[in-house]
């Protein structure tokens, strides 16, 4: 019965939401947006971010296939061996959904790879990328 | 002439044997360390390695590395202020020194008092427990890092140490 009355809100926010509406993963693209002043990211480009290997952070971290995998619709690894859900929307659907949760990543990882925070356009187009993925 | 009674007997046997074993792995099984249960810790704690199991340190050991986690083994793993206290309270409550002690019996001896160890690889009771771990298996490349323990403990996530 409990679960009931968190399912059928559910339903009803998304029956509401759908199409129509935009979802967390698209206003976090049109916050970034607003903030790199652009009205076109990128796929292409987040594919050379995410591929790309950087020398300005740590050295055991040249890229973020390092711990994504070179597969983005594969599992990642960390370096203490915990396994990481692929990063490709298609087949990880609830990805990119808390914004929190992605800042906080953004952070963490650009400053492991590049050894600085990623720009609102940098992410833009690396979320751009792994959506169509 | 057959025993009717030989079925009857065998099952009683085995009963017996599971129920000392659950028997076993309830007292404090010095295998058994209770996994992290609560959901925000296992987020938090648990993306980058092992939701490790708080009895396996010191109430001031997760003190400490909570008020440091913006320098955390060369990561920086910070969190906001709420989220920092909310899991600070649930590492120290059932820390190995306090309501995880069940768990940890004898896995913390040799550590000092007072002393606030943040690995524990370099617990000493870890130490001689893996003394016989040969070197080629540390460095096969499934395994990578002494704190990988799932590569070797299949079922760490449960809380199972026993291979
Ligand atoms: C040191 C390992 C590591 C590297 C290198 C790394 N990541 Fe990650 N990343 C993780 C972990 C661990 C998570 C959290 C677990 C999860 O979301 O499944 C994560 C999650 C994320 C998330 C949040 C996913 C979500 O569902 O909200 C984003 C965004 C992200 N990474 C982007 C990047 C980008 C961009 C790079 C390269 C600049 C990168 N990562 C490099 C380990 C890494
Ligand atoms: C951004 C990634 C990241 C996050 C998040 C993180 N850690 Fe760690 N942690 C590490 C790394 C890297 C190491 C060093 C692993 C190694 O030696 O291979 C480590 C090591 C540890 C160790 C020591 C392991 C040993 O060698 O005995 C403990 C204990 C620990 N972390 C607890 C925590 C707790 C508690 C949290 C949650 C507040 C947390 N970690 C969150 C990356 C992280
Ligand atoms: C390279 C493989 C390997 C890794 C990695 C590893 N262990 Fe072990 N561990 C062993 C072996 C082998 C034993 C001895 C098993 C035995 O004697 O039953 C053992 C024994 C133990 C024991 C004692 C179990 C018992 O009941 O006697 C504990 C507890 C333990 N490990 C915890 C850990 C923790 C926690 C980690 C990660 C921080 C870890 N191990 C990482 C291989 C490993």
């Amino acid at each position: 019965m409990k679960n009931m009355l968190v399912v059928i809100p559910g339903i009803v926010a998304m029956i509401l939401s759908g199409g129509t509406l935009a979802g967390p993963r698209e206003d976090l693209l049109a916050q970034y947006a607003a903030a790199a002043r652009t009205t076109s990211f990128s796929a292409a480009r987040g594919q050379t971010l995410h591929t790309q290997s950087f020398s300005g952070g740590k050295p055991d971290t040249p890229s973020c296939t390092t711990c994504h995998g070179k597969d983005t619709r594969g599992a990642g690894q960390t370096l203490a061996g915990k396994t990481i859900e692929p990063v490709a929307v298609s087949v990880t659907p609830t990805r990119y959904t808390d914004p929190a949760k992605v800042e906080k990543w953004f952070k963490r990882n650009c400053t492991e790879v590049l050894g600085r925070e990623c720009t609102p356009h940098e992410k833009g187009d690396w979320l751009t990328f792994v959506i169509g993925q | 002439m057959r025993n009717p009674y030989r079925p009857l007997a065998i099952g009683l046997v085995t009963l017996a044997f599971s129920a000392l074993v659950l028997a076993r792995a309830q007292a404090g099984d010095r295998h058994f360390f209770a996994p992290v249960a609560d959901p925000v810790v296992k987020e938090e704690c648990g993306s980058c390695h092992l939701a490790f199991p708080p009895s396996m340190l010191p109430a001031r050991s997760w003190q400490r590395m909570m008020g440091e986690l913006d320098k955390h083994f060369g990561d920086n793993a910070s969190l906001d202020a709420a989220t920092t206290e909310k899991i600070t309270r649930y590492l120290v409550a059932n820390a190995g020194d306090a309501g995880g002690q069940r768990y940890s019996s004898k896995f913390l001896k040799g550590v000092a008092a007072g002393a606030a160890p943040q690995r524990i690889t370099e617990l000493p009771k870890w130490v001689s427990e893996h003394r016989k771990v040969p070197d080629w298996e540390w460095r096969h490349k499934e395994v990578r890092t002494r704190a990988n323990c799932v590569a070797c403990h299949s079922a760490a996530e449960q809380g199972y140490y026993d291979e």
